[in-house]
């Protein structure tokens, strides 16, 4: 399984039935295509739908009917729609039960940094900040290393995005959950020791005395 | 209300005026109100809208024809020539955390003189604002966002101005036809009175200004 794969499949499991779920561009969109069907999970698309779905083939896009990025989507029975300002009260009035996001770092204490380089890449913070803040639950779907570097780190670098801790951390090598203030290896990916794990992440991980192997 | 064609509804805006755009990466957008800010090159604007949408569409069309001054936006990061005229100091972007931006302009039309909001508190976003702790809980002072116009997109409107939107393309736009002194709107129906039932109208009508007619 390449790396993505096995991140969606993790974040996966963490969806419940009657969840609201809202999630970000990239490895978390992934993540819709795992959720067996019949969970009745309710996904949001911050642009002003609950209910989105993939169109079902090519030619039955609507030009009103988009994701956040732009790109064509379907709405399920039972879907609604509303304005910018509902989303986000949505979101940020905690009604949102997980936002699944992508990240650039996330330090020992959960801090997620994930919406600018700067000088390098400066695109806006969208809805990012909000979600982070506001949501019930914060999952964070990334991969462990950019270019050989952890983006697991003592203390991101990066402008943050919220003071707000995230809650769980899935890489391919690991699950990562923040509690009492602390970094604590949850899981490993099949075939990885923990001993590996820690090798590769910059940021001090606390680990338990039971390390299972990473749900699929 | 009013029915007037694109031509008159831009010649109304000043240069350098502030402009409230609906629409979401060019999705639920007045198109034809963007090809005729280009067409009568109105310049110096100071645009207020969630993104930068991409060259071609939408909003990205002011940017390619070089007519903004200064954007506040939550995204611009499909746009590169945004970030380009960014780069060459001829463009001021202010970016909004998307619910802000949207909570700021709803403020802004709603009397208020602001909202108080977790969103950015702790990050670069709080610089220079105000920090109010309400039962322990931190929160930045956001003021309120008005504009002198806002050019609005819905999918039907009837004759007197009553409004509803489709699907995804209401987004910012019934919360900016709230917070602007002129509102001008294109539909894509323009329908007869009671079409819109009472219950679905989405922007009453005596919050429009000017409806583009046909033609």
């Amino acid at each position: 399984m390449d790396p993505q794969t096995i991140i969606a499949k993790r974040v996966a499991l963490e969806l419940h039935p009657g969840n609201l779920v809202n999630l970000g561009i990239g490895i978390p969109t992934l993540v819709a295509n795992y959720v067996p069907p019949g969970l009745n999970v309710f996904f949001q698309s911050e642009n002003g739908l609950i209910g989105t779905v993939p169109i079902p083939e090519q030619g039955m896009a609507h030009p009103m009917l988009t994701d956040a990025g732009g790109r064509p989507i379907s709405a399920l029975p039972g879907a609604s729609t509303f304005d910018s300002a509902m989303s986000f009260a949505l979101i940020r009035g905690g009604h949102v039960d997980i936002t699944v996001l992508g990240g650039l770092q996330v330090d020992a204490k959960g801090h997620l940094a994930n919406w600018t380089i700067p000088g390098k890449m400066v695109p806006g913070m969208g809805g990012a900040m909000d979600l982070v803040s506001g949501a019930k639950r914060v999952i964070v779907a990334m991969q462990h290393a950019a270019k050989g570097k952890s983006k697991i780190v003592k203390r991101c670098s990066l402008p943050l995005t919220s003071l707000r801790p995230v809650d769980l951390v899935v890489t391919e090598l690991a699950v990562i959950a923040f509690h009492d203030g602390r970094a604590w290896l949850q899981e490993t990916a099949p075939g990885i020791s923990v001993a590996q794990v820690l090798a590769v992440t910059e940021a001090d991980l606390a680990v338990p005395d039971q390390v299972p192997e990473m749900a699929a | 209300m009013k029915a007037v064609s694109a031509e008159e509804g831009i010649a109304m805006i000043p240069h350098g005026a502030t402009v409230m755009v609906g629409g979401f990466m060019g999705v639920g957008t007045p198109e034809r109100l963007l090809d005729e800010l280009v067409r009568q090159r109105k310049s110096q604007l100071t645009i207020i809208a969630n993104d930068a949408a991409v060259p071609g569409r939408g909003i990205g069309k002011l940017f390619d024809a070089s007519l903004v001054a200064t954007i506040t936006a939550s995204h611009i990061g499909l746009n590169p020539k945004v970030q380009a005229q960014m780069m060459e100091k001829k463009l001021v972007v202010n970016l909004v955390p998307q619910g802000t931006l949207v909570e700021r302009i709803r403020a802004g039309g709603c009397g208020l003189g602001g909202v108080l909001t977790p969103t950015g508190v702790g990050t670069i976003v709080e610089d220079g604002k105000q920090q109010i702790e309400i039962d322990g809980r931190h929160f930045l002072l956001e003021t309120a966002l008005r504009s002198q116009f806002a050019l609005v997109h819905a999918f039907l409107a009837d004759y007197l101005g009553n409004l509803s939107y489709a699907l995804t393309a209401r987004n910012f736009n019934p919360v900016m036809a709230m917070a602007a002194d002129t509102v001008i709107v294109t539909a894509e129906h323009i329908v007869p009175v009671g079409v819109i039932a009472p219950d679905h109208v989405m922007t009453p009508a005596p919050l429009v200004d000017y409806l583009i007619a046909n033609g």
